[in-house]
């Protein structure tokens, strides 16, 4: 039971990550790998200021924020340099490589008993955790219950921001560039702004899994993108084309099942080592399974 | 109003000559006046329309815009004044947007997007009188992915989104090109229906001769860059080139071929520069 719920709440957690991604990917058709270097970073930041004292909630709005900073970096590789979208993620990734490592010092730094801010959203929840009868298992329960307010207050933010004029020109932009400047947008700005939105959803992510595993690790983002895509996909595979709600709770319906998948497959006996692999085979069973089911053209699953 | 000086584009082809796409074009066009600007592929009509819509930058010369000189201006600046439709109804249209999303980013074409919701009940009620007015039945559909519509409806949403707020000047490139003569026809009447309603000045690129008949007030023929005939068509308007004095028309049906007894070498095509 404890087990069960852990996974669902690190599964939560990555699910910002799936959000980050629906965001770049699907509304921006950015496929955007700085997602592996700004995971680090969110984890890095916030780890570094919680060991230096610093207030959980600020250490994990640190971490979003650099998350940020690093999506406007790629954004303006793009938007500005004109390097195409995969070139200009691959850069900011390569230098956040080393930049995490600068911030954080050495390769693996442990929170040493910090007091972090999934602690204060599993005190805040505990007794509802309790009196809904999770018995022993009502502190884990309690800390998928913040992470699931969390992550449903981000993607409520998001739905509710994409709705507005600006929200809306965004998605329009990522859409059809031509279109969006037609009528006055600088889809490069867009863009930057849209990039910015998404690392600091990975970030935001990354902040709080190293609280949730107690250290940050300068390897602990390598393969994000692809877990968000898989989420993304998984997602779509399991929703179906919906409107803007349905997809953005369709991404984070994905992340929590991966994950749940994830963890059955490990504990069906499957070597760790296999992970990543595992990985890519769900994005491609995600995006062909579709395909095949609904006999659509070749090259529209990607979308 | 707007104003082409001495507009040159070239381009230099990998290890070929320069050529001047566009070659110091000058024309005015006054408020309230439909051009139509013909020519053959390559003529460089779309790279003329490119350069008044800022997607092309010009290597010399102005153009200006309702008294603006918008020559170095970026294409979304550019966006304030010009209404844009283009020939793939899916570059106007954002295909995963819904008909009242794509409609709400038109209505903020010229002005600061900002955090207000974008699809109001007003911009609601306004974009269905809108789209009944001009095509009835189209105003169902508001809440449906625009991608899930006919090029033809879309290019009808894509009129209604470019003149939502009056523009300056109405670039129409090709923007019927794409469709079945049908859903041309209606894209057609809409155009028209929209510029008169509006009063609008109006630019547009166009293959056909049908077209630039019954929508042109006045006919440019850009060939190898340069503007190798200026007609104003209508009664009251003066004449500006050789044999322009008669109204623009369709051409009259065509004869079948008499069969000719002595074929004779074909004659070169005069055109008298503007």
């Amino acid at each position: 039971m404890i087990t069960l719920l852990s996974t669902w709440t690190f599964g939560a957690a990555l699910a910002l990550v799936a959000l980050g991604v629906f965001v770049s990917y699907r509304l921006f058709r950015f496929p955007d790998v700085t997602t592996d270097g700004s995971f680090t970073l969110g984890a890095v930041c916030a780890t570094v200021l919680l060991v230096r004292g610093h207030d959980p909630a600020v250490a994990t709005a640190g971490g979003m924020a650099a998350g940020a900073v690093a999506g406007i970096g790629t954004g303006l590789l793009h938007a500005v340099f004109g390097i195409e979208p995969l070139l200009s993620g691959i850069l900011m990734t390569t230098t956040l490589a080393s930049v995490n490592l600068v911030v954080l010092g050495r390769s693996n730094v442990p929170l040493a008993g910090r007091a972090t801010l999934l602690e204060r959203g599993e005190a805040a929840f505990l007794p509802l955790a309790r009196a809904a009868g999770f018995g022993e298992a009502a502190g884990e329960a309690a800390q998928l219950a913040f992470m699931l307010v969390l992550v449903a207050t981000a993607a409520a933010i998001l739905f509710a921001f994409f709705r507005t004029n600006l929200g809306t020109a965004m998605r329009a932009g990522g859409d059809t560039a031509t279109m969006a400047r037609a009528l006055g947008r600088d889809t490069g700005m867009l863009t930057v702004a849209g990039l910015a939105i998404s690392n600091a959803l990975t970030a935001l992510s990354g902040a709080l899994y190293g609280q949730l595993q107690g250290f940050a690790d300068v390897q602990m983002g390598i393969g994000m993108v692809v877990w968000g895509m898989a989420s993304v996909f998984l997602g779509a595979a399991l929703v179906g084309q919906t409107r803007l709600g349905g997809a953005l709770a369709a991404a984070v319906a994905g992340s929590i099942t991966f994950r749940l998948l994830v963890a059955t497959a490990l504990r069906a006996g499957l070597h760790p080592d296999w992970l990543k692999a595992s990985t890519a085979l769900v994005v491609f069973a995600a995006l062909v399974v579709p395909r095949l089911l609904t006999r659509r053209p070749q090259g529209s699953a990607a979308r | 109003m707007l104003d082409v000086s001495a507009a040159t584009v070239a381009f230099t082809a990998p290890g070929g000559p320069v050529v001047r796409a566009v070659d110091g074009v000058s024309f005015q066009v006054p408020a309230g006046t439909f051009v139509v600007v013909i020519g053959t592929n390559g003529s460089g009509k779309s790279t003329l329309l490119g350069s008044i819509a800022g997607t092309v930058r010009l290597d010399s010369g102005r153009i200006a815009v309702a008294g603006h000189d918008v020559t170095r201006w970026s294409e979304q600046r550019r966006a304030r004044f010009l209404g844009r439709v283009f020939q793939d109804p899916r570059a106007g249209t954002a295909s995963s947007l819904t008909v009242l999303e794509n409609l709400a980013v038109a209505a903020r074409r010229g002005r600061p997007a900002g955090l207000a919701w974008a699809t109001t009940r007003r911009l609601r009620e306004e974009a269905a009188g809108r789209l009944a007015a001009i095509q009835p039945g189209l105003e169902t559909r508001l809440d449906q992915p625009i991608g899930s519509m006919s090029g033809g409806q879309r290019q009808v949403v894509s009129l209604v989104m470019a003149t939502w707020h009056r523009p300056e000047v109405l670039l129409l490139d090709e923007h019927t090109a794409a469709l079945d003569p049908a859903a041309a026809d209606r894209v057609v009447k809409a155009t028209a229906r929209l510029v008169r309603d509006q009063g609008l000045t109006a630019l547009m690129v166009t293959h056909s001769l049908e077209q630039a008949a019954a929508l042109g007030d006045r006919l440019l023929l850009v060939h190898r860059g340069r503007i190798a005939l200026d007609v104003e068509g209508g009664s009251e308007a003066p004449p500006l080139g050789r044999g322009s004095r008669r109204p623009l028309r369709p051409p009259p049906p065509r004869r079948p071929a008499r069969r000719r007894r002595r074929p004779h070498p074909p004659r070169p095509l005069r055109l008298t520069p503007a």
